[in-house]
């Protein structure tokens, strides 16, 4: 055998082996060549020979006009016939994909994190189904998916994809995501927080054929419904979704009819190609240079912990690179982690919504922008960590953005939208779960959470309870229409909180209160899922302040109901009066954090909570004291608030403003600032500190140096040092465990005369 | 050429300079962080973010003063306050906004002075704020008096 028929024999096994191996996969989990990029696909040979054509771009336009149209009817169906919660209150979205899979056109209302992440099932499908022969992808197919480790942010929220094939070759894809909420985890609703393993989480669905034919198949869809709370919601919304991407496979293909394959190919292409060098034009325009931002997401739903996110955003020339390095370690058995992909396609949503809401609502929007993260980081998570609750940590990376973005655009001539201090970030409604009052399960969520106060914008206050950061345009429900569908009231709804404010000269728009009970129900629920309760979750800017911490109320040991039928004048309209005069004698009034997994509501118990206020902009000391005292009429602050930190004088019962006094009183507290502040250099001698104090449970770099991870101390585990790129999961000690060690610690203590039991030793 | 890199701080380009925009004090080199050059206090955040529930309750809507404290930073000259973070207890201050001066001063060299008037950005499309009373905008109110 010569040396040539060696080689080609060594090739044949090559082949052979290669053939081998890719016959026999063990199992196909998520691919980090889809996951880790978030670029838009090379030019497929169909858009490559169609890019060469010459189409005139007002015909792309109009094209692209026209799969706008298409995905907004699609929009319009899913929300007028869907049955979730989400669904009928703008958590969902429709979109029109290119046949590689990048989003090329998305409706103009909805939830634009999830579309800008669907890509990523695509590619998959396209990859491993398109020649796997159990699948295979045929004209009439459609897929179903929800798992975040495939795409998108978390469990709750499932995809629909459908293919669109024109004269037999597939041509584009049509998918319809949808916050369905239940999904079968450890709790109702769709958010597990008590979920320690992914396994806890619920439905986790890999992209798989779930139509053909356009008919959804009975066989899976009855498997489905076995798996979750809400079978006839799982139905139902896989049946809208369906027909939401028929209608939309519908437009698309009224467009090739009327304009050409060729056309319709070169708007979509040529809309993602245009977006990501416009996208360059604007990033160089900003100055060239490091913005450096950090916060701390107090809690991991579990346990009270600082959890360090921090950003470095660089700018060079037309390059913008996210640098979230150095914040926390990922939780081995919390659910607030983040796959990489999910932080992404938050991270595009800033740019989609709020930096460049003018440019086309693509992919392309957020593709030439670079992401570092360290891996096992929260924000970079690995496949085995559970990510239900990834919101409290890619939501405190928004803002982390979003403040960074202000900084670097404050100078540049051109802005595309106002310039606004960091939105409200928290999902603050209630969750719920039970036997409703027409004897049916269902786990679900209450769409308050859509109801964030905006950010204090650059020359006016911020809106209240406005929308949320993933959507611009979101409802907050109509709580009538709830009620005939759940067994529990809202006694106090969509009431602004006196002083639930982020002040500034201009301040945040403030969220509200909600106070339910449940009623009519032998087995009802709530969860709340928030960080925030000790560390605010969001800044100001330049010098405006964050929003407050915010508490979750409960009053037990009463039924309001009944207290409302024998002595109504004791039932009190506002948290703040219920907590404070505690009108219900021997009920229990308690406060606790955001993050309370699923609890038991009995008829006429109170869970009590408040939406969040967004950030404050500017100097407190520079509000028009015209606008305090509106502020003031509007009982949206105190007065003590109105002399404290706006420094007002004003007659308290007229509200008549004393100009010259209020200029009086500004000027005495300037002074007192240049009395009170310290030069830089001796303030950080007295204030820094080389490492986290002893006993802060902190998790992440501190200060500058990123290569450094402290971990802890928390219930009973002991402060480490880890090596930044080579971070280890963080495993948490459960909460009653931690609860049982105090409370022996405690009874150690009284049974030794106050002194600790390890002071015995 | 000066150039506003945030509500009240400015570069100035020929000096290389970071300078107060509301009483023109130099606070610094261009090239070192801006606050350097201010006066600096790091507060208990209940003193701003007061407890709205009686303080006997462990949660109050006031942040944990043990986590985290308000560090506030002031123009040495008027006062003005230019910056505010949130802390936790000794955690060093962030050089927030570290800017490449050559780089600015090219890109500077081309552009026209900003137009002021339209720095807080465009207006959302369809939405006209004169026509409404309520949360509308103020004049732009300063300790040296309406700008």
């Amino acid at each position: 055998m010569n040396k040539m028929e060696k080689s080609a024999l060594a090739d044949n096994e090559k082949v052979l082996i290669e053939k081998f191996l890719a016959d026999n996969v063990l199992f196909l989990g998520p691919d980090p060549e889809i996951m880790l990029d978030h670029d838009i696909a090379p030019r497929s040979e169909l858009e490559e020979a169609g890019m060469k054509l010459e189409v005139d771009p007002a015909v792309q336009a109009l094209i692209r006009d026209r799969l706008q149209a298409g995905t907004n009817e699609g929009y319009e169906m899913l929300e007028q016939m869907g049955a979730a919660p989400g669904a009928k209150w703008g958590d969902l979205i429709t979109g029109v994909f290119t046949a590689s899979g990048d989003l090329a056109v998305s409706s103009a209302g909805g939830v634009l994190i999830f579309s800008a992440l669907v890509h990523h099932p695509i590619k998959f499908i396209n990859k491993f189904w398109t020649t796997e022969p159990t699948v295979g992808i045929r004209p009439g197919d459609a897929f179903i998916h929800n798992d975040a480790r495939y795409g998108n942010i978390h469990n709750t929220d499932q995809s629909l994809m459908l293919p669109i094939f024109y004269n037999g070759k597939m041509v584009a894809w049509a998918g319809a995501t949808v916050h369905e909420g239940e999904n079968g985890a450890i709790e109702p609703g769709g958010m597990p927080s008590a979920a320690e393993s992914v396994y806890e989480e619920g439905l986790k669905m890999s992209p798989f054929k779930v139509v053909e034919n356009y008919e959804l198949k009975k066989d899976l869809v009855t498997f489905l419904q076995n798996s979750v709370r809400e079978p006839k919601l799982q139905f139902e919304d896989m049946k809208v979704k369906l027909f939401a991407c028929r209608r939309i496979e519908e437009r698309v293909l009224a467009a090739i009819e009327e304009f050409g394959l060729d056309p319709v190919i070169v708007s979509m292409r040529a809309g993602l190609e245009n977006c990501k060098a416009e996208v360059r034009r604007r990033v160089s325009e900003w100055p060239d240079g490091a913005v450096r931002t950090m916060c701390i997401a107090d809690s991991t739903l579990r346990e009270n912990v600082l959890v360090k996110i921090c950003l470095e955003a660089r700018k060079e020339g037309d390059q913008l690179i996210c640098d979230f390095r150095g914040s926390s370690p990922e939780f081995a058995n919390r659910c607030n982690n983040t796959v990489l992909a999910s932080l992404k396609g938050m991270l595009a949503q800033l740019f989609l919504t709020f930096v460049w809401p003018d440019l086309p609502r693509n992919q392309a929007v957020f593709a030439p922008i670079q992401v570092i993260t360290d891996p096992k980081s929260t924000l970079n998570s690995s496949y085995s960590t559970p990510n239900a609750e990834s919101m409290m940590t890619f939501f405190p990376a928004f803002t982390m953005l979003q403040l960074a973005v202000a900084k670097f655009t404050y100078s540049c001539p051109k802005k595309y939208s106002k310039l606004i201090a960091p939105w409200h970030n928290m999902i603050r409604t209630f969750i719920y779960g039970g036997i409703t009052q027409h004897n049916e399960m269902v786990g679900n969520l209450c769409a308050d959470l859509n109801g964030m106060g905006g950010g204090a914008r650059a020359d006016r206050d911020g809106e209240h309870a406005i929308a949320p950061i993933f959507a611009a345009m979101a409802d907050s429900g109509e709580q009538e229409l709830n009620e005939e569908e759940v067994p529990f009231i809202q006694i106090v709804s969509k009431k602004l909180m006196r002083d639930n404010q982020a002040f500034g000269k201009y301040r945040g728009g403030q969220g509200y209160e909600m106070i339910a009970s449940s009623l009519g129900s032998p087995l009802w629920g709530f969860m709340t899922c928030c960080i925030g309760s000790k560390v605010s979750s969001v800044p100001g800017l330049f010098g405006g302040y964050g929003a407050p911490a915010y508490p979750l109320c409960k009053v037990k040991g009463v039924d309001v109901f009944d207290v409302m039928k024998t002595d109504p004048r004791k039932f009190e309209f506002s948290i703040v009066d219920i907590m404070n005069k505690r009108p219900f004698e021997g009920a229990t009034y308690t406060t606790h954090h955001f993050g309370m997994q699923f609890e038991i509501a009995k008829r006429g118990e109170l869970f009590m909570i408040t939406q969040g206020s967004g950030g404050g902009y500017g100097d407190v000391l520079e509000r028009d004291p015209d606008l305090v005292i509106s502020d003031l009429e509007a009982k949206l602050i105190s007065h003590e608030t109105a002399r404290e930190i706006y420094h007002i004088v004003y007659n308290k019962d007229t509200f008549l403003l004393d100009r010259d006094g209020t200029e009086k009183a500004r000027t005495a507290e300037r002074e007192s600032r240049k009395n009170r502040g310290v030069p830089f250099k001796e303030f950080i001698r007295k204030w820094t500190t080389p490492e986290p104090p002893a006993e802060l449970p902190f998790y992440g770099c501190w200060g500058d140096d990123r290569s450094v991870i402290y971990t802890g101390p928390y219930g009973g585990m002991p402060r480490r040092k880890m090596n930044a790129e080579a971070l280890e999961s963080v495993y948490m000690p459960n909460p009653r465990d931690v609860r049982i060690a105090q409370l022996e610690q405690r009874i150690s203590e009284l049974e030794h005369g106050g002194k600790a039991a390890g002071d015995l030793v | 050429m000066k150039v506003p890199m945030t509500e009240y701080l400015e570069i100035d380009l020929d000096r290389e300079l970071w300078q107060c925009r509301v009483c023109a004090h130099v606070l610094g080199s261009a090239r070192k962080p801006y606050k350097e050059g201010l006066l600096v206090y790091a507060r208990d955040p209940r003193e701003i973010h007061k407890p709205i529930l009686d303080p006997s309750y462990e949660f109050t809507f006031a942040p944990d003063p043990n986590w985290v404290q308000i560090v506030e930073y002031y123009c040495p000259e008027c006062a003005t306050m230019m910056e505010v973070e949130y802390l936790p207890p000794g955690h060093p201050p962030l050089n927030d906004m570290d800017f490449d001066i050559d780089a600015l001063k090219r890109q500077w060299s081309t552009r026209d002075p900003v137009d002021l008037t339209r720095i807080a950005g465009p207006e959302p499309a369809g939405v006209d704020y004169r026509a409404h009373s309520h949360g509308g905008r103020a004049r732009t109110y300063t300790n040296t008096g309406v700008r």
